[in-house]
C-alpha cells in the first residue's frame, strides 16, 4: 500500500539500451508524492522510456525503480499501483464509454451497481456526463482524450503517467485541455507524470519538470528555473529561444571565453553610441531581419563575430522600434548572461 | 504536350459526371455475379423442384416437391450429420491450431520469421490440390511413414489403439475418417490463419498494453481484449474452412472410409445416377446449413467489432 515518504516515484542510476542505443542512460531523479512532474525532450531522448518504464512496460536493464516506497523489479504492469493515458488514447473499440471507464473496476471484481456509479461520478468530472453509452469510434478526439482519464482516474493510482495525452488534439483544445488537467490535478491529488515534447505545455503545467536529451537528463528544477536559469546550451536552446554565445562572441561581450546565454527578450535596444547604465554590457550592431509576430516582434541582430536575436514586446501603437539596415546598440544587465556548462 | 483532345473530353465527362464511371466500373462484376454466377445458382435451385419418372427415368419439369421427399431419408440424414460433423471438428481444429500461430506471427515474430512463417502457411496453395492429397494417402497408409515412426517409437499400440477407436476408426489412418479429418485439416488450415493474423494485426499493441495496465492478467487481457477483437477474424476463417469441407468430395473420395459425404452424392447423383433434380435439391443442404451457421455466428457477436 501507499507509504506516506513524501516520494511517489524515485530512479536510481536507471539504464534501458535497446539494441546499442541507450534509450535512458544512468537516469536518477526523484518525484515527490502529489507532484505535477512533466518529463520534457525532443523525440528519442528517452522520457517515453522513462514512463514506460515506470508503467512496467518496459524492463531496466540496470539500477532500480521505487514507486511508493516498493522496488518494483519484475512487478508486471498488472500488479503495479500506476495508470497511464497513453498517447493513441488505447480505448477499447468494442466497448462502450462506461464499459471502458468501468475496465480496472470490472477486473478488481468490483460489483456491477458500485462501477457504473464511479464511473458515472468520473464521466462528471471529465465532462463527458452523457456520452455512457457511446462507443470510442463515435467521439471527437477530445472526447476520446477525457475518456482515457477517466479510464485512468477511476482506479485512484498512486502516480498517473500522461503520454502526450494533448498531442493529438487542436491548439485551442490542448489549451483548454491544459487547464483543466491542471485544475484536476489539484483536484485528485494524484502524482501526475507527464511526457510531453512541447515546453510551452510543460512549463505551464508543471511543479517541476526534468528536460532529456539522449537518454539523459539535462536539468531538473521547477518551471522558472529552468527558463530563467538554463544549465547547458541543450536546455536554453529546447525550453524557449535563447542566443548561446560562446567563443569570439562571448570573449566580445563579457571578456572571456565562458559561453552563456541570453534571452532575446532580455535585451534591450538603444540608439548606437548611446551611454551604458552601470553593470550592463553594450554590443553595436546592425538590423538585419525584422519579423512581426503579432504580439512581439523579433530582430536579428549582425554582431562583431556573430548574430543575436531581441524579442520586443509589441506594446503601444504597435509600430516597430527599428527597421532592417539601422544601426543600433543592444544592452542588457550583465547578471542576465546565463553561464552555461560546458558540453563536452 | 498536351493529350489527345477525346481523351481529355472523356477525363473531363468522368470528372463531371462520376455517377457514370461508376456504372461503367461496376456493369462487368454486377453482370457476373448477378446473371452468370447467381442466375446459374437459381437454374440449378428450381431443377430441386422438377423429378425423375420412376418408370422412365426422364425428368419430368413440373413443380412438385417429390424430389425433397426423397432428399429426406435416414441414409441421407446420415450424409449431412457426417457431413456438417466433419466440417463442425475441421473448423474447430483449425482455429485452435492456426490462433496462436497467428498469435505468434503477429507479436512475437521477427520480420524474417514472419516472412518465413507467411511462405510456410501460404507455399501449400502453390501446388496441385490433388497431389497434396494424395501425398498424404501415403503418409497415412498402413505402410506408410506414420506407421512407420509409430513402431519405431515403439508406439505402434497407440496408433493401433487410436484405430481400434469405433466409428472414427478404421483398418489403417487412410481408411478412416481421422485420416479425412487430417487431411482436410492440412488443406483448408492456411483459409484459417490468414484472416486470423489479418484481424490480429488490427489489434494495436496498446489496447494490450492499457489492458494490463488497468490490472488485467495475461489470461483475461485475452479473454476481454484480444479474443473478441480478433474473432471476427476467427469467424471468418471458419466459415471458408466450414464452407470448403461441407462442399469438398475429392479429399473424401480418397482418404476415409467409402461413406459418401454431400459432395460425393452431388457428384454421383448427376454424374452416374442422372439424377439432377435430386443432385440440386442436395446442394441446398450445405446452403442452408451455412445459412444457419452465419445467423449464428452473428448471435455470438461475430460482426459486432467490424
Amino acid at each position: 500500500m501507499r507509504e506516506k515518504n513524501g516520494i511517489a516515484v524515485s530512479f536510481k542510476g536507471v539504464t534501458r539500451r535497446f539494441g546499442d542505443v541507450r534509450a535512458v542512460d544512468d537516469v536518477s531523479f526523484e518525484i515527490a508524492d502529489g507532484e505535477f512532474f512533466s518529463m520534457l525532450g525532443p523525440s528519442g531522448s528517452g522520457k517515453t522510456t522513462c514512463l514506460r518504464l515506470i508503467a512496467g512496460f518496459e524492463r531496466p536493464d540496470a539500477g532500480s525503480i521505487v514507486v511508493h516506497g516498493e522496488n518494483v523489479e519484475g512487478v508486471p504492469p498488472y500488479e503495479r499501483d500506476v495508470n497511464t493515458v497513453f498517447q493513441d488514447y488505447a480505448l477499447f473499440p468494442h466497448m462502450t464509454v462506461h464499459e471502458n471507464v468501468e475496465y480496472g473496476l470490472m477486473i478488481r471484481k468490483v460489483p456491477a451497481g458500485e462501477r457504473r456509479r464511479r464511473s458515472q461520478e468520473m464521466l462528471d468530472l471529465v465532462k463527458l456526463g452523457p456520452l455512457g453509452g457511446r462507443k470510442p469510434s463515435q467521439l471527437s478526439g477530445g472526447q476520446r482524450q477525457r475518456v482515457a482519464l477517466a479510464r485512468a482516474l477511476i482506479n485512484r493510482p498512486g502516480v498517473l503517467l500522461l503520454d502526450e495525452p494533448l498531442g493529438a488534439l487542436d491548439l485551442k483544445l490542448r489549451e483548454e485541455m491544459q487547464e483543466e488537467l491542471k485544475t484536476l490535478q489539484r483536484q485528485v491529488g494524484i502524482t501526475f507524470v507527464y511526457v510531453t515534447h512541447d515546453q510551452g505545455e510543460a512549463l505551464a503545467m508543471s511543479d517541476r519538470l526534468a528536460v532529456f536529451n539522449h537518454g539523459r537528463i539535462e536539468q531538473l528544477g521547477a518551471p522558472a528555473e529552468i527558463y530563467e536559469h538554463p544549465a547547458t546550451a541543450f536546455v536554453a536552446g529546447f525550453v524557449g529561444a535563447s542566443n548561446v554565445c560562446r567563443d569570439a562572441l562571448a570573449v566580445r561581450i563579457t571578456g572571456n571565453a565562458r559561453p552563456f546565454a541570453i534571452r532575446p527578450e532580455k535585451i534591450a535596444m538603444a540608439r548606437a553610441g548611446e551611454p551604458l547604465a552601470e553593470g550592463w554590457v553594450g554590443v553595436p550592431g546592425k538590423v538585419r531581419s525584422v519579423t512581426y509576430h503579432g504580439a512581439t516582434t523579433r530582430y536579428t541582430v549582425t554582431v562583431e563575430s556573430g548574430e543575436l536575436d531581441v524579442m520586443r514586446q509589441n506594446a503601444g501603437d504597435g509600430r516597430t522600434g527599428a527597421s532592417a539596415g539601422d544601426v543600433v546598440q543592444l544592452t542588457w544587465p550583465r547578471a542576465m548572461c546565463q553561464p552555461l556548462l560546458d558540453e563536452k | 504536350m498536351s493529350p489527345a483532345p477525346a481523351l481529355s473530353r472523356l477525363s473531363t465527362l468522368f470528372y463531371v459526371r462520376p455517377r457514370l464511371l461508376l456504372a461503367l466500373l461496376l456493369a462487368p462484376p454486377l453482370l457476373w455475379l448477378g446473371v452468370i454466377y447467381l442466375g446459374s445458382l437459381l437454374a440449378l435451385l428450381l431443377q430441386s423442384f422438377f423429378y425423375i419418372d420412376e418408370f422412365s427415368g426422364t425428368i419430368v419439369r413440373e413443380p412438385s416437391l417429390e424430389t425433397f421427399r426423397q432428399l429426406f431419408t435416414a441414409a441421407n440424414a446420415d450424409v449431412f450429420l457426417r457431413t456438417t460433423l466433419m466440417a463442425a471438428a475441421v473448423t474447430v481444429a483449425a482455429a485452435a491450431i492456426a490462433f496462436p500461430l497467428a498469435y505468434y506471427m503477429v507479436r512475437y515474430a521477427s520480420l524474417r520469421m514472419k516472412a518465413a512463417l507467411y511462405l510456410a502457411v501460404m507455399l501449400p496453395l502453390w501446388s496441385s490440390y490433388l497431389v497434396r492429397v494424395y501425398a498424404w494417402k501415403l503418409i497415412l497408409a498402413k505402410e506408410g511413414i506414420v506407421t512407420w515412426f509409430a513402431s519405431q517409437l515403439h508406439l505402434g499400440w497407440a496408433l493401433d489403439a487410436l484405430l481400434s477407436l469405433p466409428v472414427i476408426g478404421g483398418p489403417s489412418l487412410s481408411t478412416s475418417y481421422i485420416g479425412s479429418f487430417l487431411v482436410f485439416l492440412y488443406i483448408w488450415l492456411p483459409f484459417m490463419v490468414l484472416p486470423i493474423v489479418a484481424a490480429l494485426e488490427r489489434v494495436p499493441r496498446s489496447l494490450v498494453e492499457a489492458s494490463a495496465d488497468l490490472g488485467a492478467s495475461p489470461r483475461e487481457t485475452f479473454r476481454r481484449v484480444i479474443l473478441p477483437l480478433a474473432f471476427p477474424g476467427v469467424v471468418a476463417g471458419s466459415i471458408f474452412t466450414f464452407s470448403l469441407t461441407l462442399g469438398d468430395y475429392i479429399i473424401p473420395g480418397i482418404i476415409g472410409n467409402s461413406r459418401p459425404f454431400i459432395g460425393q452424392a452431388v457428384y454421383q447423383l448427376q454424374g452416374t445416377a442422372g439424377n439432377i433434380p435430386l443432385a440440386a435439391a442436395f446442394t441446398i443442404v450445405p446452403i442452408l446449413i451455412m445459412g444457419a451457421y452465419l445467423l449464428a455466428a452473428r448471435r455470438l457477436g461475430a460482426f459486432d467489432a467490424l
